[in-house]
């Protein structure tokens, strides 16, 4: 198997007695998008610094296309970089902005200039190359900051919470932007995001990252399908957790409130009398039963929020409460707080939580 | 709410009187030269006068120099305590106050003990030297002026980002100051520039202790000798120091306008 585009093996980060990256580890390949998914103070924006060159590891080695770069200065290694807080150069025109990176390496003024227009092209602002940094709107501003990043063709981009500062319906549209140009251009790309849907929506693969650890590096349907620990189940997507006991362990029963589900190997070591939390995705669950689900239990509503085209429905089943949504029928009413109802679900989407 | 605009107006119409009086006898002192009517005669003769010239040409370039080595000194001791060394920011903004409450007489006397022709050092042995010394004193007067100004302007601008993005595109430290954070903060040096020209064209201690042809030390000269001149020079001294004050304004339009937003 060939080697990975970048990788980061063993690195570690402390300032002071505090380590804020433990023992990270992680391959990418070439042309990969890959995103750093975490709450604050994860470290995921250290990592990213370390791969820039602002913070050196305090353990560790960053090898970047066979080259061990750890130990670079941040303007020898040819990486590309956007700010949360766009950091255009307040004093330059756009175009000045986007072709900082090529003056300082050199380039003849004729292919700055050529490479400008491509660039202002690419990111669809071919009229803005003679306003300031102040005269253009928050978007307008991060895709000239884009541009600026990926002129001087860098080995690997790096995004910063990018979109963070920019309001939902821009950072949507952005979103779906930057991955279509990190496509065309083919640039290996690392995104440092909190937002979990904008993570979902365009990474080739995640690293959830948790107390300075990579808890689990997957594709997108692998983190949000199969999330390997509690932490990463909790924080990628809406999870309703129920609490259960194990009643037969070798034939893989659980009992939740009173009834009997199914979770034949799953629950790898678990004893019966054991208590476990049990994990089911909203869209998992139907309200009543539904023929194909295999495991159903019965409860309470508790709560009915009408949004639209969805309701949100909350169910009470003994002591725990289930969230589910369901379309919106216009020939059926929806469900009245306090009526009896009865979910289903497949125990083959039931989680167990380690 | 009446009687309160009452009172402000006439608070200001006091504090105006307070200021413009002084000056308006002054300017009509300096019109006396020639009896029974008013003349420029007092403007003529200093404009004219060969020392006047001598020192006020002096004072500028002494100016000129003090503003480059004020740059040179506080422009990077600035940026480098905003990037990476905050913590000292206090006792940094302590030491530039230090020269507002030590005495210009005993910064020079010290400079007289330290740099005299028997010390290790002897700054005071040449002319070149001594007025190397000035120029050192001058900047030292001007530090709380040109650091403030300086610090105000790095505050308005993401110094830390701006740098990293400058760095993450390929430049150096060099290229960093000089296009990326000294044109962002040029209007603040230039403001920090003319308060330093306003304290070397008036300063008279340093120059005179130190015994330097400057304008000072000719403004007290003249003071002592002549009747109309001296008032005719203090109305000049203040036309410059309000020209610079009204270049700094002119030019702080001109500031670039920052796009950057807080996280």
């Amino acid at each position: 198997m060939a080697d990975p585009f970048l990788s980061i093996q063993h690195v570690r980060k402390s300032f002071g007695a505090t380590t804020v990256v433990e023992d990270f580890n992680l391959d990418v390949e070439r042309g990969e998008f890959v995103s750093f998914l975490g709450p604050s103070g994860c470290g995921k924006t250290t990592v990213l610094r370390m791969v820039a060159g602002f913070e050196e590891p305090s353990a560790g080695t960053i090898v970047v296309s066979g080259k061990d770069i750890t130990r670079l200065k941040p303007n020898q290694r040819n990486v590309g970089m956007v700010f949360q807080a766009y950091a255009l150069f307040p004093n330059l025109t756009v175009a000045q902005n986007i072709g900082f990176g090529l003056k300082v390496a050199g380039m003849p003024r004729a292919d700055i200039d050529a490479r400008v227009t491509e660039m202002l092209g690419i990111i669809k602002l071919p009229q803005m190359a003679d306003r300031y940094p102040y005269q253009l709107s928050g978007g307008q501003q991060q895709r000239i900051a884009l541009a600026r990043a990926i002129a001087p063709k860098p080995k690997l981009l790096l995004l910063d919470e990018p979109l963070s500062a920019l309001d939902a319906k821009v950072r949507v549209s952005l979103r779906e932007e930057i991955r279509s140009i990190q496509k065309k251009l083919g640039i290996t790309t690392i995104f440092v995001t909190h937002d979990q849907e904008e993570a979902l929506s365009i990474s080739d693969r995640i690293a959830v990252m948790y107390g300075g650890k990579a808890e689990q590096v997957g594709t997108p349907f692998e983190i949000y399908n199969r999330p390997a620990t509690k932490f990463v189940a909790n924080f990628v997507g809406t999870l309703n957790v129920l609490e259960g006991t194990v009643t037969d362990a070798a034939a893989g029963t659980v009992r939740v409130n009173s009834e009997q589900v199914s979770l034949k190997g799953k629950l790898n070591g678990s004893k019966s009398g054991d208590t476990l939390s049990l994990a089911l995705r909203p869209e998992a669950i139907s309200l009543g039963r539904q023929p194909g689900r295999d495991s159903s239990l019965s409860g309470e509503i508790s709560e009915v929020h009408f949004l639209g085209s969805v309701i949100r429905v909350r169910v009470g089943i003994g002591g725990n409460t289930v969230s589910l949504d369901t379309f919106n029928s216009p020939a059926t009413p929806p469900p009245a707080v306090g009526e009896k109802a009865e979910i289903s679900f497949s125990s083959s989407d039931m989680l167990v939580l380690h | 709410m009446k009687s309160g605009k009452f009172w402000a107006w006439l608070v200001f119409a006091l504090g105006a009187a307070y200021f413009f009086i002084p000056l308006i006898a002054t300017v009509e002192f300096s019109m006396r030269m020639r009896r029974g009517e008013y003349s420029f005669d007092a403007y003529k003769v200093v404009l004219g006068d060969a020392r006047f010239q001598a020192t006020f040409g002096y004072s500028v370039l002494a100016a000129v120099f003090t503003i480059i080595l004020g740059v040179l000194i506080v422009v990077p001791a600035a940026y480098w305590i905003r990037l990476r060394l905050p913590q000292l920011r206090p006792i940094v903004e302590f030491i530039t106050l230090l020269p507002l409450v030590i005495p210009a007489i005993v910064i020079v006397f010290g400079y007289i003990r330290m740099y005299g022709s028997n010390s290790p050092l002897p700054f005071l042995a040449t002319d070149t030297g001594t007025n190397a010394l000035l120029v050192i004193g001058y900047a030292t007067l001007a530090l709380p002026y040109m650091y403030r100004a300086v610090d105000t302007g790095l505050r308005t601008i993401d110094v830390r980002t701006l740098t990293e993005a400058a760095q993450i595109l390929g430049a150096g430290w060099g290229t960093i100051i000089t296009r990326v954070i000294l044109p962002n903060v040029l209007i603040a040096v230039l403001s920090g520039a003319f308060l330093t020209f306003a304290i070397v064209i008036g300063e008279f201690t340093m120059a005179s202790l130190l015994n330097r042809p400057a304008f000072g030390p000719y403004l007290q000269n003249i003071g002592a000798n002549r009747a109309y001149e001296p008032a005719a020079l203090a109305i000049i001294a203040f036309a410059i120091t309000w020209g610079c004050m009204s270049l700094i304004q002119i030019l702080s339009r001109f500031a670039p306008k920052s796009a950057n937003r807080p996280n």
